[in-house]
């Protein structure tokens, strides 16, 4: 995979007129950016602006582009940002391995040899045919963020993931979920309200109330 | 496998079509009842301006009459019901029965108005059930009593079957908008503050409810003031309420009687209106007198006339239907049954056998209609939904925000057209539809009917898919574009899926909607299109009660078999999805 960069070139922000951030960043390959600030400061709104969400009351300016290649035009499910929620929304009418197969590309081969090495290395061995419900919450999280691997995406957004784990659960998952993204020299943007998160992931921090 | 642009392009048109289906034969249908009642006839062959068909209406003899007796049972079956269930739900909210009794509203409301009509009517009727229950040990009765009970001058009895039948459907309306106005939450601040559960229910979650009530509550007016088959069966005769007497000179061999038929038409529509009009006047006095009491700060305002009236209403509402399927079950089998006994001597399959091979036809055509139809909708509402879905999203800097403004746009139109087929008395736009088909030289036939069946269904099947819709989290989306899945993709392998049960449950909701309908099918069909519950209706005039029977119950069963399968079909097919419980009802 090539390592690109995520970049928000003099990004702008509305809601009904209303300036609500303002961004001109660069995200290196492995990269988490995280941004944090109060509820309502539309920092979900960044992600979805980025991920290609917005609903039409928010108005959108600059550019968002993803190495060489401008996403801000393109459809959501063309832009290649994975995106990772605070609850880890495993399709709930798939097994554990239709989960994970859904995700990956068309043109991928060995896809059930694929999911039994990588539900090994989560310490879920056997447990491709198994109800998403049956698994604990952090077995869950682990799962989801496979499929997000798996899915080959170019940058991930991460909406506060860990906020509804316990606390002692959270930093390990933390580890987890920041490790891998760095393995695979993504670039990230974390939203979190958690200054921990900020800490975990080691980089730039920008607060939306400075901004 | 669909292409994402073949879904853009039937996205782009389901809504126009879905409009078209709605309301075309509404409007159509009340321009063809208005130009014939002002003179303008081609059945008649009269093209010239006249008040003729007016003067006629009104110097109709006993047409008051008739018009009171649309007025009346339609204004008072709608308040009685209304009252039901508004006290039943103060009594019962934030309590366990409310789950159970949701799941039993669900098939009551399945019982079609006909077979329900006619099992009351072989409760009541002096030879009935009730009667013989009684007899003689208590009454006394060795022959059926002399009273008029069924086709009573005053029309009770019909106005008792249109509350029985309209208990279940608000009742449904209501707890469908439950949650969405928090009742739990607001039931217990009042409480906290000392208000009984009743008196807290009826000043914190009633006046929240009862707008999502109002549209549900003018059907129900409209239908019940309008209604041609309960009418034909438990209604009076002499004179008949307007709905009825405007059908039988519609029907009549005398193509002139057609303008006058029009004209009673146009003033079912104007009595609807008006009776509309004196809810909306009660609903103004009775809310100001409310707003005072509520100020009072009584802890236990109302709290015993509001558990009397719904415990009896609900009791009596439900047990007298549930009594009504009962006697059309033992009279569908009954042998030799002589008055005084309250049950028959021998149960026999004879009617079944003698009635079995005259049915298939009318089931089979049934059956066409009414899939044919729930298909068509299903298809339409949900490209529309899609539609509405996927431009609530706009897609940044391609410039597509006018073209969101105009999808949101027909969203807004067509949620208020749904109600257009449900307020305008049926028999109105009916009539004028079916001259304007034959002005067209459209031949009456299957066709005919499933564009006049859309029209009714579309509406329930609309409001079922749309809330379907709703329940799903915005987030899976959202998380399936940013695993690279294109929106078709998403459709078929997530979104269906999931949404299953949900999705059958408005499929069995349309096909029972569609085997209920009388008149849409009577008239659009030219009376050539014969349907399980037409066939019925014909009966009613001479059959025995036990041949009525058969046909009410295979009326009946149709919707319970399409609510079963859209229950069961889910649970089996995710039976180990626990997850998936959720999305069950």
């Amino acid at each position: 995979m090539t390592m690109q960069s995520l970049q928000l070139k003099q990004l702008t922000l509305y809601l009904q007129q209303k300036c609500l951030l303002k961004l001109d960043t660069q995200i290196a390959p492995g990269e988490i950016l995280t941004v944090m600030g109060p509820s309502g400061s539309g920092k979900s709104s960044l992600l979805a602006a980025i991920a290609g969400f917005l609903t039409p009351e928010f108005k959108l300016e600059g550019q968002v582009h993803l190495g060489n290649r401008r996403i801000d035009q393109l459809p959501p499910e063309q832009r290649g940002a994975g995106l990772l929620f605070q609850d880890p929304l495993l399709f709930p009418h798939l097994s554990i391995a239709q989960n994970l197969v859904f995700a990956m590309p068309a043109s991928t081969r060995d896809k059930q040899e694929k999911v039994s090495a990588a539900l090994m290395q989560l310490g879920l061995a056997g447990y491709e045919q198994r109800d998403p419900e049956t698994l604990s919450g952090g077995q869950k999280t682990r799962v989801a963020l496979q499929r997000l691997l798996f899915s080959q995406p170019q940058a991930v957004l991460l909406d506060e993931p860990f906020s509804s784990l316990d606390t002692d659960l959270r930093q390990e998952i933390r580890k987890l979920v920041f490790d891998a993204l760095t393995k695979a020299g993504l670039p990230a943007v974390l939203v979190t309200h958690d200054q921990a998160d900020a800490d975990a992931a080691d980089g730039r921090i920008i607060n939306l109330q400075d901004s | 496998m669909v292409s994402t642009k073949d879904l853009k392009a039937a996205q782009a048109l389901a809504p126009w079509l879905l409009l078209i289906f709605l309301a075309i034969p509404v409007l159509v249908g009340l321009a063809g009842v208005l130009l014939p009642s002002i003179g303008y006839s081609s059945a008649a062959d009269q093209q010239a301006l006249s008040l003729q068909a007016w003067q006629s209406l009104f110097s109709t003899p006993g047409l008051f009459h008739s018009v009171l007796l649309s007025v009346i049972p339609g204004l008072l079956s709608a308040l009685i019901a209304f009252i039901i269930v508004f006290s039943f739900l103060a009594t019962t909210s934030g309590g366990r029965t409310l789950n159970w009794i949701r799941r039993m509203t669900a098939p009551l409301l399945a019982f079609p108005h006909v077979a329900a009509a006619f099992g009351i009517a072989f409760l009541l009727t002096p030879s009935g059930f009730l009667f013989r229950l009684v007899s003689p040990l208590v009454s006394g009765w060795e022959r059926p009593p002399d009273l008029l009970i069924i086709n009573d001058p005053w029309a009770l009895t019909m106005t008792l079957a249109l509350i029985m039948k309209e208990v279940p459907f608000l009742l449904l309306m209501a707890l469908a908008a439950l949650p969405a106005i928090q009742a739990d939450q607001r039931l217990a601040v009042a409480r906290s503050l000392g208000y009984q559960r009743s008196t807290a229910w009826l000043w914190t979650v009633a006046p929240a409810l009862y707008p999502a009530l109002r549209l549900p509550i003018f059907a129900v007016i409209a239908y019940a003031s309008t209604s041609v088959e309960v009418a034909l069966i438990l209604g009076p005769s002499l004179p008949a309420p307007l709905s009825v007497r405007t059908l039988s000179w519609f029907n009549d061999p005398d193509l002139s009687l057609r303008n006058l038929a029009s004209a009673g038409a146009l003033l079912q529509v104007a009595i609807t209106a008006a009776t509309i009009g004196l809810w909306i006047l009660g609903e103004r006095m009775i809310s100001r007198v409310l707003a005072y009491y509520q100020q009072s700060g009584q802890r236990d305002f109302g709290a015993r006339p509001l558990a009397l009236l719904g415990r009896t209403g609900f009791i009596v509402t439900f047990s007298m239907l549930t009594l009504a399927l009962v006697i059309l079950i033992i009279q569908a089998f009954a042998g030799r049954w002589r008055f005084p006994d309250s049950f028959p001597d021998s149960l026999t399959l004879g009617h079944w056998r003698a009635q079995l091979p005259l049915l298939w036809d009318s089931l089979a055509t049934t059956v066409t209609i009414a899939v044919t139809t729930v298909l068509i909708a299903f298809v339409l509402i949900v490209l529309t939904l899609e539609q509405q879905v996927s431009s609530a999203r706009v897609h940044i800097g391609t410039g597509t925000h006018g073209n969101a403004l105009t999808r949101v746009n027909h969203h807004h139109i067509i949620s208020r057209l749904l109600y257009l087929p449900l307020l305008t008395p049926q028999i109105a736009f009916l009539f004028g539809y079916t001259v304007w088909l034959e002005k067209m030289q459209i031949p009456p036939g299957l066709l005919t009917v499933v564009l006049a069946h859309l029209v009714f269904v579309i509406p329930y099947m609309y409001l079922s898919l749309a809330d379907a819709y709703r329940g799903l989290d915005k987030r899976w989306p959202m998380l399936a574009a940013s695993l690279r899945i294109t929106p078709a993709r998403f459709f078929l392998r997530i979104k269906l899926p999931m949404l299953i049960a949900a999705l059958l449950s408005s499929l069995a909701i349309g096909f029972a909607v569609s085997n209920g309908l009388y008149l849409p099918t009577l008239l659009a069909g030219g009376g050539r299109v014969n349907t399980i519950t037409t066939e019925a209706m014909t009966m009613a005039a001479g059959g025995s009660r036990s041949t009525i029977a058969v046909w009410a119950l295979i009326q009946a069963a149709l919707p319970v078999l399409g609510f079963a399968t859209a229950l069961l079909l889910p649970r089996l097919i995710w039976k180990n999805r626990r997850g998936m419980k959720g999305f069950m009802q």
